[in-house]
């Protein structure tokens, strides 16, 4: 609608005033000055300074790619200009910071983080040195937009791959530590194994990190050789994926063969990281298992569920009353009252299922976030308090035991988080493909046509809830007896975002996204201690973002792919008609 | 006509109504219990029925954010209740500063405007940047997109705030004048509430204003019927989105400031539960329409002020205030079960977004 498209150098400027206003955002909300201490290059850069550069090299980047200017000197004229823009947008907060004390008000407008923006000098010199940089960084996004595409994607998947390399630098050296410890108990025979790791304990102690980051000459040759391989990757050349093409024989074996590779390592994952990381990993196994049961419901059943944690409260709590002496109820052990437990979780998604059946998917959402909200209000409630403890949630749950041995540790409890985990993804492997699954698709992409084609509306509906509800209650149980008590102040509103969030960025009925899904959301947060504050602000922006640039999730289902991208040109691979639908029985 | 009654009526029908009637029930035996037992004064009651209009006042002025971006584009604004929490929690700074000079007691009503015009600002400025950025590349997209993105960008406002100005709560400076309360008869009534109460309508009459009677009302109602028509007609759609998107912003921010009266801290999570409620009063009332929001708005604030008192005590529950907001979502769930389209009606109410 507009009337006149604004020239290239306003372009630039508009984008690069942009950056730098991300930029600011960035350093107001405290992140820049969280992450000042984490060296990313020895001596050179801290992860702080990447938060407010990157922003202005990717909009300059942006920039000139939307210019899209014929001459190279264009292009790179506009990446500085937008890069000097951003640099003055970062140097106006800078004088402001060092002139008013707006600390009252932004939290985060401390003296040091004017220093880290300023380069550790003083206004003047600080604001100069901005502008400097940021010219810098807009030659540099114009020499990288000036390389040919695949040495291009090349540079900047390494650069990617050295950022993150510096980043887990503490895990790394962690694990190494423990196994040395370890390595220091091997017994005669297995001394090779002991100088093997000494040999890479030195190697990443001595040679690739520094005290904090990567040794400037390590982070060269990494970003080469990372650029190199990259390119060398790119260049061959890559078959089309056979669109749909399900169970061929070679490809079940292979399949089979993913599987069970993937199952040897998360059983081996709790030796080979150690003690540190076995939280992590319950964490993310709880995670896992409520993301499988709301795939079923949001994924394939696409109805959107905001009130997940109901369930998961609700297998918690029944776990809770009838195993906790505290309240004197029953005194089950937990394996008795697993089942109870169950059962509970699915009346209540039958129960919940049962009145929004006709409700379509953004009034259903808001009801299932009050039911969500209601559960936990009651559970909080004094009136309730004689059966379910109040604010005081319950305590001295049972712990699940096997024989005699009472599974209490992390580890254990991973395994049977793991355990779990097989079943469920079994389950909703399994009935992804079953016509149930089918039915669900079906109801997800039209329910009037789904109907038509003589779809049960009511039970499809809720058997996708009851499964959902189900997993959901058997991650609650776990969890309860992972604390051994329950409180209503973890059953809150955020535990259905998280999970909603995962399985989105994962891929919306995907079953693999689910764990990558896991892995990123509630793994790397957890890796990274100062990223802990940012966690949901990163959420809310990953969800945007996904939305608007890669909806299918990291590891979409290849079905939901070809439908969110059906519209757009297929210059990619002909696609043939007839393959839409398998044909299996 | 008996057989064709009951092949109509399913099961699903049976369990909903059998649910429907139990709490009915219990909430008259609960009115009937309480007012027996005559626990509380007449005086109470007008206490709380006062409180509730305030309250309810306060909410409607959400709920037009909800119901103006709805009848526009369809979707529910999940982040609105972000656009709520951002006026007041960026204003309270202002207020604070006012407040230790002096000035806010001096001159009460120009530092109120000057507080209410920096809520409304901010207000405005975060619902254009969330349609501009995170809406309008969506407007195509299937259904589930455009929600979960809304959720997404809740989320990243919440949290932006939270780092911006701290996780703590803030307490909210307000004026001596405003600090009392009158004397009718042997009912007192706070002041702040009478400011909200007035406020709220104020405001109601100036959105009513602006979309019945204004071209630029004119030309919203027209492209709430029909996007591409109105385009046809010389109607800038996008404009017209984003001064929606702005009106709604404005009226939360109003909101905030009388909200921030009615309870005076101010935190990043402010927003949450006057939003799902006000989204509520918006369904309750029909969600699209003005009038029904504010209608919906009232009836949610009385129920919620005057309900845990009326319905609860009576069956013996202790603290029953803890349970409004529980109270206020079963509303929600059983206006969306039994009516969808709320009391003065919506159009399209059953048909897919």
């Amino acid at each position: 609608m507009q009337t006149k498209a604004p020239s290239s150098w306003q372009q630039a400027i508009q984008w690069g005033l942009i950056g730098g206003g991300v930029a600011v955002l960035l350093a107001l909300i405290g992140m820049v000055d969280a992450f000042s201490k984490r060296f990313i290059v020895a001596n050179a850069f801290t992860m702080g300074q990447v938060l407010f550069l990157a922003p202005l090299l990717i909009l300059s980047y942006s920039a000139i790619g939307r210019i899209a200017a014929k001459s190279p000197i264009i292009s790179v004229l506009a990446g500085m200009l937008s890069g000097l823009m951003g640099g003055a947008v970062l140097g106006v907060l800078v004088i402001i910071g060092n002139t008013l004390n707006i600390r009252p008000m932004f939290r985060n407008a401390s003296p040091d983080l004017f220093k880290e923006l300023a380069f550790n000098q003083g206004a003047t010199g600080g604001v100069l040195s901005l502008l400097l940089v940021g010219l810098v960084i807009g030659a540099i996004a114009a020499g990288v937009f000036l390389l040919p595409k695949r040495l291009r994607s090349a540079v900047i998947q390494a650069a990617i791959w050295v950022l993150l390399v510096g980043l887990i630098r503490d895990l790394i050296i962690t694990i190494v530590a423990q196994w040395v410890e370890k390595a220091n108990a091997f017994p005669a025979w297995a001394q090779w194994a002991k100088a093997i790791i000494l040999l890479l304990s030195g190697l990443f102690n001595k040679t690739i990190f520094a005290a904090s980051g990567i040794k400037p000459v390590s982070a060269i040759i990494l970003f080469i050789f990372l650029g190199a391989l990259q390119f060398w990757r790119s260049g061959i050349p890559r078959q089309a994926p056979p669109r749909l093409a399900l169970n061929k024989p070679e490809q079940q074996r292979r399949r089979l063969l993913t599987l069970a590779g993937a199952a040897i390592l998360f059983i081996l994952l709790p030796p080979i990281l150690g003690i540190f990381f076995a939280e992590i990993l319950d964490n993310v196994g709880l995670y896992i298992l409520m993301g499988l049961g709301l795939n079923i419901v949001v994924g394939f059943a696409g109805l959107l569920d905001l009130g997940y944690v109901a369930f998961y409260a609700i297998g918690a709590y029944t776990m809770a009353v009838l195993t906790s002496p505290e309240l004197g109820f029953f005194n089950l052990t937990y394996w008795q009252a697993l089942p109870f437990a169950l059962i509970a979780s699915v009346m209540a998604g039958v129960i919940l299922g049962l009145p929004v059946l006709k409700m379509r998917g953004d009034y259903l959402a808001i009801v299932t976030l009050g039911f969500g909200e209601i559960v936990r209000l009651l559970a909080l409630s004094d009136w309730l308090r004689p059966w379910l403890g109040g604010t005081q949630g319950i305590q001295q749950i049972a712990q699940p035991h096997i024989g005699a041995k009472v599974l209490a540790s992390q580890q254990d409890l991973y395994y049977l988080f793991l355990v779990g985990i097989a079943i469920v993804a079994f389950f909703a492997w399994r009935l992804k493909d079953s016509r149930i699954g089918r039915a669900w698709m079906a109801l997800r992409e039209d329910e009037d046509v789904a109907t038509a084609m003589g779809i049960n509306n009511v039970a499809t509906k809720l058997l996708a809830f009851a499964s959902g509800a189900l997993f959901s209650g058997l991650a609650g149980t776990i969890f309860a007896a992972k604390l051994t008590s329950v409180y209503p102040h973890s059953m809150n509103f955020l535990v259905s975002i998280n999970v909603l969030s995962l399985i989105i960025i994962g891929g919306m009925g995907s079953i693999p996204g689910v764990f990558v899904g896991a892995l990123v959301l509630i793994g790397a947060p957890d890796l990274l201690r100062e990223f802990a504050e940012y966690r949901y602000l990163a959420y809310g922006a990953l969800l945007v973002v996904m939305m608007l640039t890669r909806p299918e999730g990291l590891w979409p289902e290849e079905r939901r792919r070809l439908e969110l991208h059906e519209a757009e040109p297929e210059a990619i691979e002909p696609v043939p008609e007839t393959e839409a639908v398998p044909a299996r029985q | 006509m008996l057989r064709t009654w009951r092949q109509r009526v399913t099961f699903t029908d049976i369990v909903v109504w059998a649910i429907g009637l139990a709490i009915g029930l219990v909430v008259i035996i609960g009115t009937i219990a309480t007012l027996r037992s005559g626990k509380y004064a007449p005086s109470v009651w007008v206490d709380l029925t006062v409180r509730g209009l305030a309250l309810g006042g306060v909410y409607a002025l959400i709920a037009m954010g909800y119901t103006l971006v709805y009848g526009i584009l369809r979707m529910i604004n999940f982040a609105h209740s972000e656009v709520f929490m951002s006026g007041p929690f960026t204003a309270v700074f202002l207020a604070i500063a006012l407040a230790h000079s002096g000035f806010l007691d001096e001159h009460p009503l120009i530092s109120m405007t000057l507080i209410l015009l920096l809520s409304v600002a901010v207000s405005m400025t975060i619902a254009i940047l969330l349609e501009r950025i995170a809406y309008r590349p969506l407007r195509t997209a299937p259904r589930l997109v455009p929600l979960i993105t809304a959720i997404g960008a809740s989320f990243f406002l919440q949290y932006t705030f939270r780092g911006l100005y701290g996780s703590g709560i803030q307490a909210y400076p307000i004026p001596k004048v405003l600090q009392g309360s009158i004397h009718i008869g042997n009912i007192e009534i706070f002041s702040t509430q009478i400011v909200a109460i007035l406020g709220a309508l104020a405001m109601m009459l100036v959105l009513y204003g602006i979309v019945q009677w204004t071209k630029v009302g004119k030309a919203m109602r027209a492209v709430s019927e029909d996007k591409e028509v109105a385009a046809l007609m010389g109607i800038d759609v996008d404009r017209i989105i984003s001064l929606t998107f702005a009106l709604g912003g404005a009226s939360a921010g109003v909101a905030g400031v009388l909200y921030a009266l009615l309870f005076p801290v101010v935190n990043f999570f402010m927003g949450f539960i006057p939003g799902i409620k006000a989204f509520t009063a918006a369904v309750l009332g029909g969600i699209g329409n003005v009038l029904g929001a504010f209608l919906g708005a009232i009836i949610l604030g009385l129920l919620e002020s005057v309900g845990p008192n009326l319905f609860l005590d009576g069956l013996g529950i202790p603290t029953p205030g803890q349970l409004k907001d529980a109270i206020a979502f079963t509303i929600l769930v059983f206006i969306l079960i039994f009516r969808p389209s709320g009391i003065l009606g919506e159009r399209l109410a059953q048909a897919k977004a």
